[in-house]
């Protein structure tokens, strides 16, 4: 591959994280925020999310918007169903450490 | 700290509400008080065991334990409250003249009490292991030291608390003549909030499907994040975008516990 198409190819390739279609979306809290902050999903699927708590502390997965709620001990991952879903943006957060971690699906 | 009597208040709202009304349904039967602790403390020990093994029980089932546990807890209780609330139903020509008749009914005593100890005790722990967890983590990684944890965990505890009370007080306000269609009332929805709780888990653990996710979405005219919001939800399981199968769940066991109470008053009462 050369310099150049490895350089679009970066370019393009979204800073959020991206599902395939059907395909699990991984998410990872570290230092208590979520990485990546902001997933992008399709619309109308369900989707599986597997959080990867990387902290020693455990965590709360909680969002309003899309009605979830769950402890993830530390050093631990956890299996969590959304959706299938409307086109737009839902706010997820750690309740444990609600100022740094916080973040967004954004379903497309 | 704040941010520790938040969170703590937040978690122990729910089961001191809980608290509040059953304390005020046993209202009068001899030793309630030693009942009513007892579920708290077995609620409280329950509480740290299950915090404890968070992550054996979150691992179990392919990962969806955490979501079966608390499901089947929350399921237990329900059909716990729905046996009160028909059983009341049975009993309440007798009672409905004069809530202390209960007092000297020993039977209902007997029979009640257990129940709501399971009740109690299954509501703390709940509502307990999670904040049991997030002292653990706070104490645990905290740069503001254990004492500020700990006033901040009194602190939400407290509030919690006298939430659960003020309830209680104002049940005991309401005239004899309302006072068990209140608190049956109140059980009604309670059980019919935990029955939408327990679809909501199940369709996050992808053993339901969700049906329609959401049914309905009033966030922006009640959110579940405000003060108002969290208290209807936890009293009538008021849900501001809740999922078809949620609503199913809720409507059925709504109606299954009404027509229950229907068929208790209409069958033969026990002689007094």
């Amino acid at each position: 591959m050369s310099f150049l198409k490895t350089c679009v190819l970066l370019i393009a390739l979204p800073s959020t994280a991206l599902a395939a279609n059907g395909g699990d979306i991984h998410l990872i809290i570290k230092d208590h925020r979520f990485e990546p902050a902001e997933i992008q999903v399709p619309a109308g699927k369900k989707v599986k999310l597997i959080v990867e708590n990387q902290d020693d502390t455990p965590e709360e997965f909680e969002s309003y918007a899309l009605n979830r709620e769950k402890i993830i001990a530390g050093k631990s991952k956890a299996t969590i169903y959304i959706g299938p879903l409307e086109p737009g943006r839902y706010p997820f957060f750690g309740e444990f450490n609600e100022k740094t971690a916080q973040g967004a699906v954004i379903v497309e | 700290m704040i941010s520790a009597a938040i969170i703590v208040f937040r978690e122990t709202l729910e089961a001191a509400l809980i608290l509040g009304i059953i304390a005020a349904a046993t209202k009068g039967i001899p030793k309630r008080g030693i009942w009513l602790i007892a579920g708290v403390v077995a609620g409280v020990v329950g509480a740290l065991l299950v915090a404890s093994m968070t992550e054996q029980i979150a691992a179990m089932a392919h990962g969806i334990g955490q979501e079966l546990f608390n499901a089947l807890v929350l399921s237990i209780v329900v059909v716990m409250l729905a046996g009160h609330n028909i059983w009341m139903a049975r009993h309440g020509a007798h009672l409905a003249r004069d809530a202390r008749q209960l007092g000297q009914d020993v039977r209902a005593g007997t029979r009640e009490l257990p129940i709501m100890f399971v009740v109690i005790a299954l509501a703390v722990l709940r509502e307990g292991s999670e904040t049991a967890l997030f002292l653990y983590g706070l104490a645990m990684g905290s740069d503001q030291g254990l004492i500020t944890v700990l006033n901040g965990a009194l602190l939400g505890l407290a509030a919690g608390a006298a939430a659960g009370v003020a309830l209680y007080l104002g049940f005991l306000r309401i005239p004899s003549k309302w006072f068990f269609a209140v608190t049956s009332g109140l059980i009604l929805f309670l059980a019919a909030a935990m029955a939408s709780q327990v679809a909501r888990l199940l369709a996050q653990g992808d053993i339901l499907p969700s049906l329609a996710s959401p049914l309905w979405d009033t966030s922006h005219l009640l959110s579940n994040s405000s003060a108002v919001g969290t208290l209807l939800h936890t009293l009538l399981g008021y849900d501001a975008s809740p999922a078809g199968i949620q609503v199913v769940f809720y409507v059925s066991t709504f109606i299954l516990i009404v027509m229950g109470m229907q068929w208790a008053k209409k069958s033969p009462s026990i002689k007094h």
